[in-house]
């Protein structure tokens, strides 16, 4: 259809001090072929040419692979299509006349910058935990030295699949970031490479995500459902292995 | 490198728009000896920086794609105090993620006959003999060091059953030398790079600085000696002093405002420093990528790459009879309905050497030439299809008698070959499905060029140092490795080449004679003055206070571009497109509206300083394009064509970088002059 007219919910909010609430807007003329945020530029354009200020929101490739782009689309996280970014919902799953409320993603480690836009460097500070190998550039063998099993190595590609986006966190209950330590704990451990380090990984990424203050993960599996990359709870499961095996035979401790 | 004195050509266009021509070659920098061995001699031989001075030395990096991230994180390990810079909330944003079909390195795990000299080859030719010999095969040659050390990393490439790295082709070459990670290559090796990044950051080497953009370049007793930042979360303008700069901000696409780049990816860091002095190379070369999901209305932000790969397996066509492509444009008939003899695969009749493998330059134009004369597929008329079903069958085929199924059985042939085309371009498919609502296992993909990458940029040396003593330039946004036109799979090669294995080394030639230079002082009257530039150019655009959108000058900027400096240009066009531009650039700062505030996060703000960026880097595209009176690569004049339609190059008068001083409006063409020594320049052909 290519003249739906839509009753948009958007969340306001100045700034991460200030008290945010809903507006509404009247959006016409949207196509079916528009993407969600090709339509948010669209209302955007109207909300500018009335010299107000447009809402913000975050995202960049538009292509799904960038992890930029966020949203709480009538409830979920990306909205209401599986396997799928924000930037990648198009306008035809919705219908003429549709009310969609859109917020920003709702987590005390992830506080809102504005509008809709909200601040995600938690995830970083896990990965500089001890989500890498520790090699330095030029000390590498020959790609071909070590030969890994095509399926495994497939198995680390899925975990390595991850966009980094935080819908994780968005879709759980908890606001647990376990998906996202899993995904990065998983890849690497799946592989040679990544092996030699794998239990103290866990250790310190599971430790950072805690002193970030994302929840803990009650294996009520929303990350997975909601997970635009279908990254799978599986992988939560062998970050409990590692982090469980490294509790027992590290001289690290754990608190 | 000194060239000999040349003739420049200067017609009447070029007296027209008034550029200024100096005759003096500029110096590449390129170290003596065999080609061969120029590289690992001079690499033994340059000047080092000890350890402990390491330490008092101070680098910037400006973006924290594959070569800014690579960079930043061995200069890290290598002991220097690095400060990293990205717009982006997190390092492992940048666009490079967005690379999708994979890396070339010159491996021979194939045994196919490849070689570094091969590689070499292939990219100089590829270029149409427009890049600098000694930097194509330095690439070729760090290219196998790559694969190596993100297997290291833990970038899960695709492997073979036997457990090996598993390798595909790319267009304009005939070995399979690209390395892969399904369709999302691009996001393994950022997040190898961004991982190696991040260990840094936790051993203190790197100090990380995010949602910072680079508004200014501050130069200081003629050496780049920091940038002036503007926090976007805030709005706060920061000084930030170091040794040397590097950028790695990748390229410009987005001037053309519809293209395959992230909606964010913009040009200013490097237009900051054109600037400032900076000479901008090669600007007219841009790549305008053959397989792309075709426009579907006004409203559309940007544009949806189908990677390259898929031309291993699929085969272009158009209807041959132009009453079928026009039931087909009005929606009476689908692809489907096209038997097989009315259809033209017009690359296999025009190439039989490549076929569907020609480089991207040459399919594209091809696209081009049969929507042009009415044989579009899409309701726009600007779209061709790019069809899988030879391959499903043939892989069908393949799998049943492997398994000792029938083979003529049509529907389970189709089946099986539908799983192993699923299993190579799943994600690809997905996404297709994803944005067009049609399902291309069934219905050929519906394909149309778009701006994809830009193979100009700053000019550097042998060093990747740019004129501006101290200003490094790596990646996409430099102009030195794909002349002018790039190759497939090799856009990551070069950000990582420059990132991991030559600016560390090279950036030592500046680096060793700095080592007596104290911290450079953030408060220093140069510092000052360049923070209050950037201040008085942002209250400029608020005080327009005009009724027109950011975006919507940017639509108008993109579509100025498209039409008279996209896949085919004129002199008469050019002409146009440069006083066009130069009207709009005024009507800018007389009625845009940028609402809001500096000290907020104001995205319309960030927008309006990029696109004014843009409004001025578009001009001297038009320039350039003007200037090169033939045609090479992604550059296709009209004027310049063999009666086949193909690309006219003329050697005897272009084979010269252009090196451009912007001088506010009034350029200076410098010249390089491109000396072959090792490639014999011949007309590139595919046929």
């Amino acid at each position: 259809m290519d003249n739906m007219t839509l009753t948009l919910k958007l969340w306001r909010q100045k700034n991460a001090n200030s008290k945010g609430a809903f507006e509404t807007h009247t959006l016409a003329g949207v196509s079916e072929h528009m993407s969600f945020l090709e339509m948010l530029d669209v209302l955007n354009e109207q909300i500018i040419n009335e010299g107000k200020e447009p809402f913000a929101f975050e995202h960049d490739c538009r292509e799904g692979i960038c992890g930029t782009c966020s949203l709480m689309i009538n409830g979920y996280a990306h909205g209401p299509q599986q396997g799928t970014t924000t930037c990648q919902l198009h306008m035809r799953h919705f219908n003429d006349g549709d009310t969609v409320t859109i917020e920003p993603w709702r987590s005390q480690a992830f506080p809102v910058v504005k509008d809709l836009v909200v601040n995600r460097d938690a995830f970083d500070r896990i990965i500089q935990a001890g989500g890498y190998v520790s090699i330095n550039t030029g000390q590498a063998q020959d790609g071909n030295a070590i030969a890994i099993e095509k399926e495994q190595a497939a198995g680390a590609f899925d975990a390595a699949t991850c966009i980094g986006c935080g819908a994780c966190v968005a879709a759980c209950p908890n606001a647990s970031a376990m998906l996202f330590t899993a995904a990065k704990v998983s890849h690497l451990a799946q592989l040679p490479q990544g092996e030699v380090e794998a239990a103290k990984r866990a250790q310190k990424m599971v430790a950072q995500h805690d002193q970030e203050g994302f929840g803990r993960c009650s294996n009520i599996t929303a990350c997975e459902a909601e997970c635009p990359k279908g990254i799978s709870v599986a992988h939560i499961a062998r970050l409990n292995r590692e982090y469980i095996s490294a509790s027992l035979g590290s001289e690290t401790q754990v608190n | 490198m000194t060239g000999p004195e040349f003739k420049p050509a200067i017609d009447e266009y070029t007296l027209y728009i008034r550029i200024t021509i100096k005759n003096m070659s500029l110096n590449g920098n390129v170290p003596p000896g065999p080609l061969g061995d120029k590289w690992t001699k001079y690499r033994s031989s340059m000047p080092l920086v000890a350890p402990n001075n390491k330490r008092r030395i101070e680098v910037i990096i400006v973006g924290t794609g594959l070569a800014g991230g690579a960079a930043a994180a061995t200069l890290g390990e290598l002991g220097y105090k690095v400060k990293v810079f990205t717009f982006h909330d997190s390092p492992r944003r940048a666009h490079s993620i967005a690379a999708q079909g994979g890396i070339n390195a010159a491996k021979n795990y194939q045994n196919d006959g490849d070689s570094i000299y091969r590689l070499f080859y292939d990219t100089i030719k590829g270029g149409d003999y427009r890049s600098r010999e000694s930097n194509v095969h330095r690439l070729a040659e760090v290219s196998v060091n790559i694969i190596d050390q993100a297997v290291a990393q833990g970038v899960p490439f695709a492997r073979e059953y036997g457990g090996l790295l598993a390798n595909r082709s790319f267009g304009g070459v005939q070995v399979s030398r690209t390395f892969y990670a399904r369709g999302q290559t691009g996001q393994q090796l950022l997040l190898g790079a961004y991982q190696s990044l991040s260990r840094q950051v936790s051993l203190g080497n790197v100090t990380m600085y995010n949602r910072h953009e680079m508004v200014d370049l501050v130069i200081k007793d003629g050496k780049a000696r920091g940038i002036i930042t503007r926090n976007l979360l805030n709005g706060e303008i920061e000084r930030h002093a170091a040794h040397a700069v590097v950028l790695g901000t990748g390229g410009y696409g987005n001037v053309f405002y519809l293209s395959t780049n992230a909606m964010n990816s913009n040009s200013s860091a490097a237009w900051r420093t054109v600037k400032r002095g900076a000479y901008m190379a090669n600007p007219c070369y841009c790549q305008i990528h053959p397989t792309c999901i075709p426009v579907s209305g006004e409203y559309q932000s940007k544009l949806t790459l189908m990677s390259e790969s898929l031309r291993n397996d699929g085969r272009v066509w158009v209807p041959k009879k132009l009453e079928d492509a026009k039931a087909i444009r009005e929606g009476r008939m689908t692809g489907l309905d096209i038997a097989e003899d009315d259809r033209d695969y017009y690359l296999e009749r025009r190439y039989p050497a490549f076929g569907n493998l020609v480089p991207r330059d040459v399919a594209s134009r091809a696209a081009k030439v049969a929507c042009d004369e009415g044989l579009g597929v899409s309701p726009s008329g600007l779209a061709v299809f790019l069809d899988f079903n030879a391959a499903i069958m043939r892989y069908g085929k393949s799998v049943a008698h492997s398994r000792g199924l029938n083979e003529s059985d049509d529907k389970l042939v189709k089946k099986l070959g539908t799983e192993v085309i699923e299993e190579k371009y799943g994600n690809l498919f997905e996404m297709y499905e994803k944005i067009t609502g049609e399902n291309p296992y069934v219905r050929p993909m519906k394909i149309y060029p778009a701006i994809h990458y830009t193979m100009g940029g700053l000019w550097v040396d042998y060093n990747l140092q740019t004129n501006i003593p101290g200003l490094f330039a790596t990646g996409e946004a430099n102009f030195s490795d794909h002349g002018a036109n790039r190759l497939g799979a090799s856009a990551l090669m070069q950000g990582l080449a420059d990132g991991y294995f030559v600016l560390p080394y090279t950036i030592g030639t500046f680096l060793a004679n700095e080592i007596r230079t104290p911290m450079i002082d953030a408060d220093a009257p140069e510092f000052m003055q360049a923070e209050k530039d950037v201040k008085d150019r942002i209250d400029r655009l608020f005080a327009v206070k005009g009724k027109q959108s950011v975006e919507s000058f940017h639509r108008r900027l993109g579509k100025i571009m498209w039409d008279y400096c996209g896949m085919s240009r004129n002199a008469e066009g050019l002409i146009k497109a440069r006083k066009l531009i130069q009207e709009l650039r005024d009507e800018f700062y007389r009625d845009v509206f940028v609402p809001g505030s500096n000290d907020e996060y104001n995205q319309e703000l960030e927008k309006a300083l990029r696109v004014a960026d843009f409004l001025e880097l578009g001009e001297l595209m038009t320039v350039d394009a003007l200037d090169r009176n033939e045609s090479c690569g992604g550059h296709f004049r009209e004027e310049y064509q063999t009666e086949e339609g193909e690309a006219l190059r003329r050697d005897d008068e272009y084979a010269y970088v252009s090196a451009w001083e912007w001088n506010e409006g009034n350029p200076t063409l410098h010249k390089e002059d491109l000396i072959f020594e090792n490639v014999e320049l011949k007309t590139r052909s595919y046929k």
